[in-house]
C-alpha cells in the first residue's frame, strides 16, 4: 500500500481549527446530555422505587422505552421523525427556528437516551440500601422527598459512583452519533479532514487520542468524586 | 397515650398481626415479647406508621395513625423509634445524624440542634464520639447514639425494636443501662426485646404474643409470678433456661 504520511496535516490550518472545533462540539453536547441524564435519570430511578405503583409504571415505561430502542434510530427518530407528527407550527420550530436545532436535537437524545441508564443505577443504588434507612429516615420525621433527598441519595450516588463513571465516558462516546444529523463533532471533523487531505489514518489517530484524553479525564474526575466522598469507615462503599 | 385496638394485617394470605387491642399509659413501660415471627416487630412498627394495619385503629396521643388526614411524618417526628440494626444515616457523622431531624423537621438552628445533640451525647456517654462517622463506632455506641437522633426530637414516647439483638454480648448492657435510665426519668416506651431482666427492672406491664395475636397482658408481677399461661411459661423456659 502506497500511504503518504503526513502528520503535519494535524497542525496545519484550517484542519487544526477544525479539530478544535470538533472537539469543542463533543464536550458541549457531551456535558449537556450528561446534565439531563443526571437528573431526569435521578428522577426516574427514585419513582422506580416509591411506594406509589403509577410511579412505578411510569418509570419502568420510559427505561424499557429508551433503552431498547437503538440510539440511532432514536436520533433518527428525534431529528426526523418528531417535527413531522407535531402540528405544523411546533414543526417548523424544531426544525428551523430553534437556535441550533442540530445540538438541541442531540443533545435531548443523548440526553434522554442516557437517563435510561442513569435511572437503573439510581434504583439498583437506592435497593441495595435496604429498608430499614428508609424507615429510620421516616421515623425521625422526615417527608419521604426529605428522606430521599437527606438520606437514600446521597447514600446510593455514593455507591454508584462506579456504574456511573460508565455511563459518563458512554455519553463521550455515543455523542459521535450526532454526527449523522449534522453536528460537526469531533468525529465528523476528523472525518471530513480525511476527505479533504485523504490523510484519513493521521485523522483519525487524533480523533482517537483525543476521545482517550477526554475518557481518561473523565475517569481521574470521577475516581476523585469517589475517594472524596467515600464515608469513613466503611470499605464496601467509596474509594478501594 | 398508645391505644391499639383490634388491629389486623395480613401479608397477602398471611396474617400477621390478629386483632391486637393494647394500650400504654403516659409514663408507662410496656415490654413486648414473644418467639420470632410472633408479629412484635410489625406491631411496634404499626404505632408510627412504617407499616400498616389493614383493619383496627391505632391512636397516639388522640390521632389516629391510619386515617387519611393524619400528618405522618409529624406524627413520627413526635414518637422515637430505635432499630434493630441501629440505622444510623453512614454518610453524615455523629452529630449530623442527630441534627437531621431537629433541623429539616423541627426548624432548630444548627446552633442550637449541635447544643442539643452534644448534651445527648453526653447523657448516652458518647460526646467524644461526636465527629466520628457512624461505621467507625461498635455496634453498642452505634445504639447509643441511635437513641439520642430519637430523643433530640423531644418525642412523647419511644419505640424499640429489639435494640439489643444484632449487638455482642458485651454491648448489650450498656445499651440497656441508657433504656433503663430513661425508663426511671418517666419516658413513655414500648419495647420489644428478649431481655428479661430489662423487664423485671422497670417494666410496668408484658405483653406476650405467639402467631400474630396477644396472648398476655398482664403485670410484670403477674407474668414473673405464677399466674401466666401456658404458652408463655413454655416461652419463658426456654429463654430462661441458661
Amino acid at each position: 500500500m502506497q500511504y503518504n504520511w503526513n502528520w503535519a496535516v494535524l497542525i496545519t490550518e484550517p484542519y487544526l481549527g477544525w479539530i478544535a472545533s470538533g472537539f469543542g462540539w463533543t464536550v458541549a453536547v457531551s456535558c449537556a446530555a450528561w446534565i439531563i441524564a443526571f437528573f431526569l435519570g435521578s428522577a426516574i430511578g427514585v419513582m422506580r422505587t416509591t411506594e406509589i405503583r403509577a410511579l412505578r409504571i411510569a418509570g419502568a415505561v420510559y427505561v424499557e422505552t429508551f433503552r431498547n430502542i437503538p440510539l440511532l434510530v432514536q436520533m433518527f427518530l428525534w431529528y426526523f421523525v418528531l417535527p413531522e407528527i407535531l402540528p405544523k407550527s411546533a414543526g417548523d420550530w424544531l426544525k428551523r427556528d430553534m437556535p441550533l436545532p442540530e445540538y438541541w436535537t442531540a443533545v435531548v437524545c443523548l440526553g434522554t437516551y442516557t437517563a435510561a441508564r442513569v435511572a437503573e443505577q439510581v434504583r439498583a443504588g437506592i435497593n441495595t440500601i435496604g429498608r430499614g434507612q428508609h424507615f429510620a429516615a421516616l421515623a425521625i420525621g422526615l417527608t419521604p422527598i426529605q428522606a430521599y433527598r437527606n438520606v437514600l441519595l446521597p447514600i446510593g450516588y455514593r455507591i454508584i459512583v462506579p456504574p456511573l463513571t460508565s455511563d459518563f465516558l458512554g455519553v463521550f462516546k455515543n455523542s459521535s452519533l450526532a454526527l449523522t444529523i449534522g453536528v460537526l463533532e469531533l468525529t465528523a471533523q476528523t472525518r471530513q479532514i480525511g476527505e479533504y487531505t485523504f490523510q484519513g489514518f493521521e485523522s483519525f489517530t487524533a480523533a482517537t487520542l483525543i476521545y482517550l484524553a477526554v475518557t481518561f479525564t473523565v475517569m481521574a474526575f470521577m475516581r476523585r468524586i469517589e475517594t472524596r466522598t467515600a464515608i469513613p469507615g466503611m470499605i464496601s462503599l467509596g474509594a478501594k | 397515650m398508645i391505644e391499639i385496638q383490634n388491629a389486623s394485617k395480613w401479608y397477602s394470605a398471611f396474617r400477621v398481626l390478629n386483632d391486637c387491642t393494647t394500650r400504654v399509659a403516659k409514663g408507662e413501660v410496656v415490654v413486648i415479647c414473644g418467639p420470632s415471627g410472633s408479629g412484635k416487630s410489625t406491631l411496634i412498627k404499626c404505632v408510627n406508621g412504617l407499616e400498616r394495619i389493614q383493619r383496627g385503629s391505632i391512636t397516639v396521643n388522640g390521632v389516629s395513625v391510619g386515617a387519611p388526614d393524619t400528618d405522618l411524618p409529624k406524627l413520627r417526628a413526635g414518637i422515637g423509634m430505635v432499630f434493630q440494626n441501629f440505622e444510623l444515616f453512614p454518610h453524615i457523622t455523629v452529630v449530623q445524624n442527630i441534627n437531621l431531624g431537629q433541623i429539616k423537621v423541627l426548624g432548630r438552628s444548627k446552633d442550637e440542634a449541635t447544643d442539643r445533640a452534644l448534651a445527648l451525647l453526653r447523657r448516652v456517654g458518647l460526646h467524644e464520639q461526636a465527629d466520628k462517622y457512624p461505621a467507625q463506632l461498635s455496634g453498642g455506641q452505634q445504639q447509643r447514639v441511635a437513641i439520642a437522633r430519637a430523643l433530640a426530637m423531644d418525642p412523647v414516647a419511644m419505640l424499640f425494636d429489639e435494640p439489643t439483638s444484632a449487638l455482642d454480648p458485651e454491648m448489650i448492657n450498656e445499651v440497656l443501662d441508657v433504656m433503663v435510665g430513661l425508663a426511671q426519668d418517666g419516658m413513655t416506651m414500648m419495647v420489644v426485646t428478649h431481655e428479661m431482666g430489662f423487664a423485671k427492672k422497670v417494666a410496668n406491664r408484658i405483653v406476650f404474643m405467639d402467631e400474630g395475636q396477644i396472648v398476655e397482658d398482664t403485670t410484670k408481677d403477674e407474668f414473673f409470678g405464677t399466674r401466666r399461661g401456658e404458652r408463655a411459661q413454655l416461652f419463658l423456659s426456654k429463654i430462661l433456661s441458661h
